[in-house]
């Protein structure tokens, strides 16, 4: 049975009739044509369709759209404001973090949740915390400066 | 690239079923000053071309456009390796313009030249000098329209920054733009002019940023997935559960029932089509289809003894001197065999393509390494001429060789008839490994000797579906042979050695010849009581090989011994189609639990001139952790024509654990032109990591991957043994 479905996207409200067990990946890439987050494995194993729902990073290849009802969804595509790269953006840039960059907005987004709980993390923290974010072109080691070089750049926004 | 950053493209006139003439093909471009340049050997272009509709004696070409822009068609294309920068610096440099002022349009069939594909490292190799010419060329030309235009002769002139300007007087100067405005001249490249010397390179050679990272940070980059087109219909296809297998019965009547489904079936092929990609998914799991079982019986353990029982005759790769004349000077003689299993791409952008039909005209967006190659497979499946069918390349998420196949876009292309609509076909993880043309299984034998002096006086090699490339021996051997048994690609199936489908990964032949020659270098330098690095040093005379094994072991710090030392170090040296390498690692070994920890790897690399140092490194790296997968984890499962692993759950490539401290070190060799750098730092990864181990544990593995459990299983035989020093190295297994 399809329901309606209310949620925020990048911060515009979204309304949908939809079936509630379909999974957010494929409304935000066809229902919404936010191609942007990207289907990699369909099956929660390696990252690349990450987005924040409340802030929280999921799996949205795996995460029904009924749950999103009432909630704050935002994508890659709603990380720059007013047409301004977020510090996470140019820092990627800057270290050369990416090559084919079809894993980039799901490790984008994943460290963008992981400064949100840990404003400062070591390498280590974020070595742990991005596990699950899988690479095939092999940017490990420019991914993990790229996250310290950005969140030093937030922390300077902040103060 | 972005779709709308392709010049508008003049459908009428680019798809006429006529042939081109060079005045159409060049008006297609709008004006401004047009130089075309021909890459590698024009006949064969010519013969392969014919037809196309394209001009045939070029094959690239820049253009000065009239907003001063400066564009460069190609048809290789992107795919992570980087070639839009450093393609873009060499332009740039040649040419005197800043490295934004160039945009690089590629694999699109109507605005760039004919191309055979992206693959082997080539494009820097062999793309970027007739380039570099062509700019070279373009900037004479501006010169000369200078002098015109400042009523001045042209030794008068420089040229700087997009701009000409008076040697004497900098400020009486004329801008591209200024001398593109309003002409159309066209210019092919006949003779060489000079280029610059690299000492006067102010952007080539220096570290440049990805041009395509805003785009890929942003989201804004489209991939062919990405692609959105009004009527759009995803389809998914029904895929036998096994190789070999044929379809028996189906019934579809509970995914016709669901509502808005189309079902198309054609002869093998049933597909599912609906406007949203995953109730085209949940239609396909409500078909309900039976297969007879697949007729191959082999699987993992089986399959090295099944490769060498279906080898056919060898033949000669390179041979030199007298094996026999060689063995009898032999003191010390070995006898080895090396393995590994069949590895997968595991691109993170699945094969996807969207075909739009629209008469007897194809519009194709395709995740390919050789659209040229797509072109003529859809023109043919549809009964279109070639020039009816246009293959645009979006951004490509990793292609490693995996995409120079493309059955995905003729898939699309069947369908897109078939339905009406345009359709969008982008495999499952699932039939990305199912599908996938694997790196082969393959099984290297090496007897060799040495004579009293430690010196290598045979080598006899015998390579089984590896594939040739990287097996010449580069050391001073006077009396060697090699022989191969059939090469790195086949469709798999019915007579072929494999059950599916194999093909080019990432340095193909080499990752495995190289496993095999430099672990069995190792093997003979511990009979001769060497370090692995003076073994080497004594058994080579090329002195390029010399310098790279020296600037790694420079920088990797550390004397070698005599292995096993304990220590846990490796080494492994190659010469990949121009490119020499070194690399050294520095490796920890579980005993209890078989696991291996790379914990550090240096690289040097002598890759001829080098246009983007930054470029080069990021490859360098890429190779390093994309190798440590097929050294360690990487295996494709299979039986009965199944593939077992079907997901990442499974099949386990690097991860962020995995990163082992990196250096690089390029090795300045500045004289030779540029060689290719996305694949040689990738293929001595199976040798310097099972040196590393055996120098840690005294333990040898002769099969990749070498996984905790096959660890184990060595190092269990290894106990078995009495502990006689002096016996020969275990043997291996085939597991
Ligand atoms: S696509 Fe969702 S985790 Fe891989
Ligand atoms: S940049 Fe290609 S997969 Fe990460």
């Amino acid at each position: 049975m399809e329901k309606n479905i209310h949620f925020k996207l990048n911060g515009k409200d979204v309304r949908l009739t939809s079936s509630p067990e379909r999974m957010l990946l494929w409304v935000l890439r066809s229902d919404l044509e936010h191609t942007g987050t990207k289907y990699s494995c369909g099956e929660g194993f390696c990252g690349a369709c990450t987005v924040l729902v409340n802030n929280e990073a999921v799996l949205s290849c795996q995460y029904p759209i009924q749950d999103v009802s009432g909630k704050e969804v935002m994508t890659i595509e709603g990380l720059q404001q007013n047409g301004k790269l977020h510090p996470l953006q140019t820092a990627f840039m800057q270290h050369n973090a990416l090559q084919c960059g079809f894993c980039t907005p799901g490790m984008i987004m994943g460290a963008y949740s992981l400064l949100l709980r840990n404003p400062q993390p070591s390498s280590r923290e974020i070595v742990e915390d991005l596990e699950g974010y899988l690479c095939r072109c092999g940017s490990y080691n420019r991914i993990i400066p790229a996250i310290q070089t950005a969140a030093r750049t937030m922390k300077g926004q902040r103060s | 690239m972005k779709d709308d950053e392709y010049i508008p493209f003049n459908e009428e006139k680019g798809t006429e079923s006529i042939k081109l003439d060079r005045r159409e093909f060049l008006k297609l471009l709008g004006g401004g000053i047009i130089i075309s340049f021909s890459v590698g050997d024009l006949f064969a272009l010519q013969q392969r071309r014919r037809g196309s509709g394209y001009p045939e004696d070029f094959n690239a070409y820049l253009r000065i456009g009239e907003d001063g822009r400066i564009s460069c068609f190609t048809g290789k294309i992107e795919m992570g390796q980087g070639i839009i920068t450093s393609l873009a610096q060499m332009l740039a440099e040649e040419l005197d313009v800043s490295l934004n002022k160039v945009d690089m349009v590629m694999g699109d069939t109507a605005l760039c030249p004919w191309d055979a594909g992206t693959f082997g490292s080539r494009s820097t190799k062999y793309f970027g000098p007739p380039l570099r010419q062509a700019a070279a060329e373009a900037r004479a030309v501006m010169i000369q329209l200078a002098a015109e235009h400042l009523r001045t002769s042209e030794e008068n002139l420089i040229s700087k920054d997009g701009m000409i300007l008076m040697r004497k007087k900098p400020k009486i100067k004329v801008s591209y733009a200024q001398l593109a405005k309003g002409k159309k001249i066209e210019r092919h490249l006949e003779k060489k002019p000079q280029i610059k010397h690299y000492s006067k390179h102010t952007i080539s050679g220096k570290p440049a940023d990805r041009s395509d990272g805003r785009q890929k940070v942003t989201g804004e980059a489209k991939f062919a997935g990405d692609i959105r087109l009004p009527g759009m219909l995803f389809a998914r296809i029904l895929r036998p559960p096994a190789h070999g297998a044929n379809l028996k019965n189906v019934d579809t009547s509970d995914a016709e029932r669901m509502k808005d489904i189309q079902i198309i079936r054609d002869n093998d092929m049933i597909a599912v089509l609906h406007k949203h990609r995953d109730v085209a998914d949940k239609a396909l799991g409500l078909i309900k289809a039976q297969f007879e079982p697949s007729t191959s019986k082999l699987d993992n353990t089986t399959i090295f003894n099944h490769l060498k029982d279906t080898a056919s005759d060898g033949s000669v790769v390179t041979e030199a001197g007298n094996l026999d004349e060689g063995k009898s000077q032999a003191g010390k003689t070995f006898d080895k065999a090396y393995f590994n299993h069949y590895v997968a791409h595991a691109p993170t952008e699945n094969h996807t393509a969207v075909v739009k039909i629209e008469g007897d005209k194809a519009t194709v967006w395709a995740s390919t390494q050789a659209p040229f190659r797509a072109q003529g497979e859809i023109a043919r499946v549809l009964g279109f001429p070639s020039q009816n069918v246009r293959v645009i390349t979006p951004f490509v998420g990793c292609g490693f060789g995996g995409k120079n196949q493309g059955p995905q876009i003729v898939e699309a292309a069947r369908l897109a008839k078939l339905s009406g609509k345009p359709v969008q076909v982008a495999w499952s993880r699932k039939e990305e490994f199912f599908y996938d043309t694997f790196r082969p299984a393959a099984v290297i034998e090496i007897k060799s000797g040495l004579n009293s002096s430690n010196q290598i006086v045979f080598w006899e090699y015998h390579n089984y579906f590896a594939g040739s490339r990287s097996s010449q021996p580069f050391y001073n051997i006077p009396h060697h042979r090699v022989l191969s048994y059939g090469g790195w690609g086949g469709r798999g199936g019915g007579g072929s050695p494999h059950p599916f489908g194999v093909g080019a990964w990432r340095g193909p032949g080499s990752n495995t010849n190289v496993f095999a020659i430099e672990s069995h270098v190792d093997v003979m330098a511990e009979a001769a009581g060497m370090d692995p690095l003076e073994f080497r040093l004594h058994n080579l005379t090329d002195d390029r090989m010399k310098r790279v094994l020296r600037a790694a072991a420079k920088k990797f710090g550390h004397s070698f011994s005599k292995a096993p030392s304990g220590k846990g170090y490796g080494i492994a040296c190659t010469d990949y189609l121009g490119t020499y390498l070194a690399t050294m690692a520095e490796v920890n070994v579980d005993k209890r639990t078989g696991e291996i920890r790379v914990d550090r790897v240096v690289c040097a690399q002598d890759t001829g001139e080098v246009i983007n140092p930054e470029g080069v490194r990021m490859q360098i790296e890429g190779c390093i952790i994309m190798g440590l997968g097929y050294c360690l984890t990487e295996e494709i499962r299979f039986k009965d024509g199944r593939i077992l692993d079907e997901n990442f759950d499974t099949y386990e490539i690097p991860r962020f654990s995995w990163l082992p401290k990196m250096e690089t070190v390029l090795v300045d060799n500045p004289e030779m032109p540029p060689q290719g750098c996305g694949e040689p730092a990738i293929t001595s990864m199976g040798a310097v990591i099972a040196n590393a181990v055996y120098d840690a544990i005294g333990v040898r593995l002769f099969v990749l991957p070498m996984t905790p459990a096959r660890l184990i299983e060595a190092l269990n035989k290894e106990q078995n043994v009495t502990g006689d020093k002096n016996r020969s190295i275990p043997l291996p297994t085939i597991s």
